[in-house]
């Protein structure tokens, strides 16, 4: 395994910057810090696995990687020692099942209306509470019913333009198709032809839980998938931006793959709106764009961050008459994938979220424009708006809701918890 | 993505460079591979504290006496007026923590551990804190937070060279409902901010102080809200309250953080940290275009003009090799005070002048850096902070003055690419 995340513990300087950024340790004291929990405390990790199980409560926001100074990758020597950690103690049976999102896609859309009333019912959360360890108040999305592979099967696009490949992930598959399919209306009108490959998850929940061999067998067979379309030199996009990451640096640095189809695939990868932004700068992105007159604060997710691209969003997003976006200033949510849905986190994934919420409160809008699929779901839970992809004001802002309305309902935001 | 002006680095002189370009209309990008040293320092803004052992009660007053020991020093660059005009700039755009002082005199404020340090601006929170009048202080402790010991300072204190009479006391306080552990400033801050930490400590204070006691709290009054919960110190305790600055994460230095970035965000400039500038596409002896490495890989960003404010040694701006090689890390710039392919020899006291310590590009009154010929390696490139050889900023006390003003004078430069390159006024 590539030893280049260990060793850049050696440039850390204590300089506490990662510190006063943590999101997680700002909220308690059962996270130590990043400096402490990642460089200092793998200089004694060697071998063995932690002797505490702190590092268990650092979320993997990967801010504290982001702000270093001194290109210390602090995320990822953390999110190592846990897998470390749960490969000595055994990952829980809760981690293991929320961690395999298309298993429980697979069991859930079949039987989506029952699916759905049990995931919002009050009396059936605490049982799952008390039995599994999955919070009781916990933003759940709701299953669609019919996924998103299947809508696009029946779909017919145009047949002779440039073609780009759309990894869209499981949360849109099995509970946001709508979200699939504006984007592929938005670049068909851009003229694109859309492949949708088949596809299974990319293994970040299985990381982020601990359990690398899982999660490298499922990102190996995603490769194998995206890497033909991308040896003959197609373009990935993905609009989830935690997934994307995953194939663009994560599984190689955290999980250690080190082959030709993930290079391949990671240099092929676009975050959606990088993509279309990239477009627009060629000259090759439609602007026939009409007034959409709304106010629409904007969180830039952490796993969007460590893209490096910038907010891409919000310059695409100003090509929209009369749309005025509001760049809020809060690093974390707090759900961090499945981090917050964990009974004993979930008190710390809202108190890491209250400042993001109080601040879109504050601006007055019933609605919310994130990149990420379950920072949205937390924003929803947490903020009382409805929290919407980019790509469904620019979807709107083309008008292409009254050309080319959904066909996948209305929302797929999480009911509140009833009853 | 292409812009006016890429600037590198995202600490105190290229944040003072972005905006001043931003708010004249510019299309800005900031990448930096992290933050900056605005976290760690007390966001003080020290344009000159001492010239050799010589402690300096005013910085206008004694810039010649610095240049004449130090002809090299970036101050060379600028007149005692362009230095306050930077200055007087940056105090109109550092959001609600209101600087307030001049280039021509210096405060004395007590750091952390007792020391007094000249400083030409500080926040008016930590205003009240000047040393040069004498009085009595009290120095006041919070329980478990660690980065501030007020015994240890009040002490020290009592021992240093000040000009006027000075008595300090500690004392501890536990505030209510503390967690237990250790506690960081920013955690401090932050029930400042929202628990309501400020009724508690006037209560607190009211009865064990005097009212002519000049009371010091560390600097963690909250981040977003620290003005007004000064303010209401001062008016409901009826005595004089300042900030003392804690050792790092600095509170006050990421309350000057987000005043710049959110300005800069205000105005749609885009600050990307976790990335690095590796290199630049050259023609015709200008940069067109900044290489950004992502995620992925580099990507080009064409650009007009460029700011290099990467930082010195200690943010990876200038890199010491194994073997002794000292080089420019973004840009590969040639770099003065450096010997060479010698191996690099350090003076034997920690504290002696180490002759690596005024490693850096030279520049010429544009700012812009220069080779052994004097002439600009780049027509657009300027730099700014703390990668400019010729100081040592943490013996002067220069450094954040420094990086205020020569990003400030960087960012003019790219604004005025024609006006007549400023006479050095003062040498």
């Amino acid at each position: 395994m590539n030893d280049f995340i260990r060793d850049s513990l050696d440039h850390c300087v204590k300089c506490t910057i990662c510190e006063s950024y943590c999101p997680v340790s700002q909220v308690t004291p059962l996270f130590p810090g990043p400096k402490y929990v990642g460089p200092q405390a793998e200089r004694y990790r060697g071998t063995d696995a932690s002797p505490d199980k702190s590092v268990d409560y650092c979320s993997g926001c990967g801010i504290c990687t982001q702000v270093c100074p001194q290109d210390v990758k602090i995320a990822e020597i953390n999110s190592r020692a846990r897998a470390k950690l749960w490969e000595q103690r055994g990952v829980p049976l809760r981690n293991q099942l929320i961690a395999r999102p298309t298993v429980i896609g697979r069991l859930g859309t079949p039987v989506a209306p029952v699916a759905n009333w049990a995931l919002h019912n009050r009396a059936v959360r605490g049982v799952v509470e008390s039995v599994i360890g999955i919070h009781r108040d916990a933003p759940m999305p709701s299953f669609a019913g019919t996924t998103f592979q299947k809508r696009s099967r029946r779909h017919h696009g145009p047949a002779d333009a440039p073609a780009v490949v759309y990894f869209h992930g499981c949360g849109t598959n099995y509970y946001e198709p709508r979200v699939g399919e504006m984007v592929v209306a938005v670049l068909e009108h851009s003229g694109f032809r859309v492949i949708v490959p088949e596809q299974d998850c990319c293994g970040l929940p299985l990381q982020s839980n601990g359990n690398f061999p899982a999660a490298r067998t499922y990102v190996r067979r995603l490769v194998d998938r995206l890497a033909p379309h991308a040896r003959a030199g197609l373009p990935i996009v993905s609009n989830s931006t935690s997934c994307g990451l995953m194939l663009k640096r994560e599984a190689h640095e955290i999980l250690g793959i080190d082959d030709e189809d993930l290079k391949v695939v990671s240099g092929s990868m676009y975050d959606l709106c990088e993509f279309l932004l990239r477009q627009h700068e060629r000259g090759e992105l439609r602007t026939d764009f009409e007034s959409l007159p709304l106010t629409v604060p904007y969180h830039a997710p952490c796993q969007q961050r460590g893209h490096g691209i910038g907010k891409p969003a919000l310059d695409l997003l100003a090509l929209v008459p009369d749309l005025h976006m509001i760049e809020l200033d809060v690093d974390c949510c707090g759900i961090a994938g499945t981090y917050g849905l964990k009974k004993e986190k979930y008190e710390i994934s809202m108190a890491v979220g209250k400042r993001l919420f109080s601040d879109i409160t504050a601006t007055g809008s019933d609605i919310a424009a994130c990149d990420s699929e379950t920072c949205r779901w937390q924003i929803a839970h947490g903020a009382a708006v409805t929290a919407v992809h980019p790509i469904e004001l620019l979807y709107r802002g083309y008008g292409l809701d009254r050309r080319r309305p959904i066909t996948a309902g209305v929302s797929a935001q999480p009911a509140a918890v009833n009853g | 993505m292409s812009y006016d002006t890429v600037v590198v680095g995202a600490g105190l002189a290229g944040l003072v460079a972005a905006l001043r370009l931003t708010e004249q209309g510019q299309r800005v990008l900031v990448v930096a591979r992290g933050v900056g040293a605005t976290h760690l320092a007390p966001a003080t803004i020290d344009v000159l504290g001492y010239v050799g052992e010589t402690r300096v009660e005013s910085p206008a007053a004694a810039l010649p006496a610095l240049l004449a020991g130090s002809p090299d020093h970036p101050y060379r660059h600028l007149s005692a007026e362009r230095l306050a005009a930077g200055l007087a700039w940056f105090g109109t755009h550092a959001g609600t923590l209101g600087y307030t002082g001049s280039v021509d005199e210096n405060v004395l404020l007590p750091t952390a551990i007792g020391v007094p340090k000249p400083s030409a601006f500080v926040p008016r929170t930590m205003a009240g804190g000047d040393l040069r009048a004498g009085g009595r202080f009290v120095f006041v402790g919070f329980k478990g937070f660690k980065d501030f010991h007020p015994a240890l300072l009040a002490d020290n204190l009592a021992r240093a060279r000040l000009p006027a009479p000075v008595t300090a006391r500690a004392l501890v306080l536990e505030p209510p409902a503390s967690p237990r552990g250790d506690l960081s400033g920013r955690v401090v801050a932050g029930r400042f901010d929202t628990d309501g930490l400020g009724d508690w400590l006037i209560g607190a204070l009211d009865k064990r102080t005097d009212p002519d006691e000049i009371i010091g709290v560390p600097a963690v009054l909250g981040l977003r809200d620290a003005d007004a919960t000064w303010h209401a110190l001062e008016t409901g305790l009826e005595r004089k309250v300042f900030e003392v600055a804690t050792l790092p994460p600095s509170v006050p230095g990421i309350r000057l953080f987000d005043a710049l970035t959110q300005q800069l965000r205000e105005r749609g400039t885009s600050i990307v940290l976790g990335v690095r500038a590796a290199g630049a596409r050259v023609k015709d002896g200008r940069i067109e275009a900044v290489d950004v490495s992502n995620a992925t890989g580099p990507v080009s960003h064409p650009t007009g003009a460029v700011v290099l404010a990467s930082g010195g040694f200690a943010s990876g701006g200038l890199e010491l090799d194994s073997f002794g090689v000292t080089r420019e890390t973004v840009f590969d710039l040639p770099l003065v005070g450096v010997s060479g392919s010698e191996r690099v020899r350090f003076a034997a006291g920690y504290f002696d002048d180490q002759p690596l310590a005024r490693a850096g590009v030279a520049t010429d009154d544009r700012l812009r850096p220069v080779g052994p010929d004097g002439h600009p390696v780049y027509a657009n490139l300027h730099a700014a902070g703390a990668i400019l050889g010729g100081a040592v900023p943490w013996k002067e006390k220069s450094g954040t003055g420094i990086s205020v003003a020569t990003g400030y004078a960087a960012a003019e430069a790219i604004l005025a690419p024609n006006a007549q390159p400023v006479p050095e006024a003062v040498r």
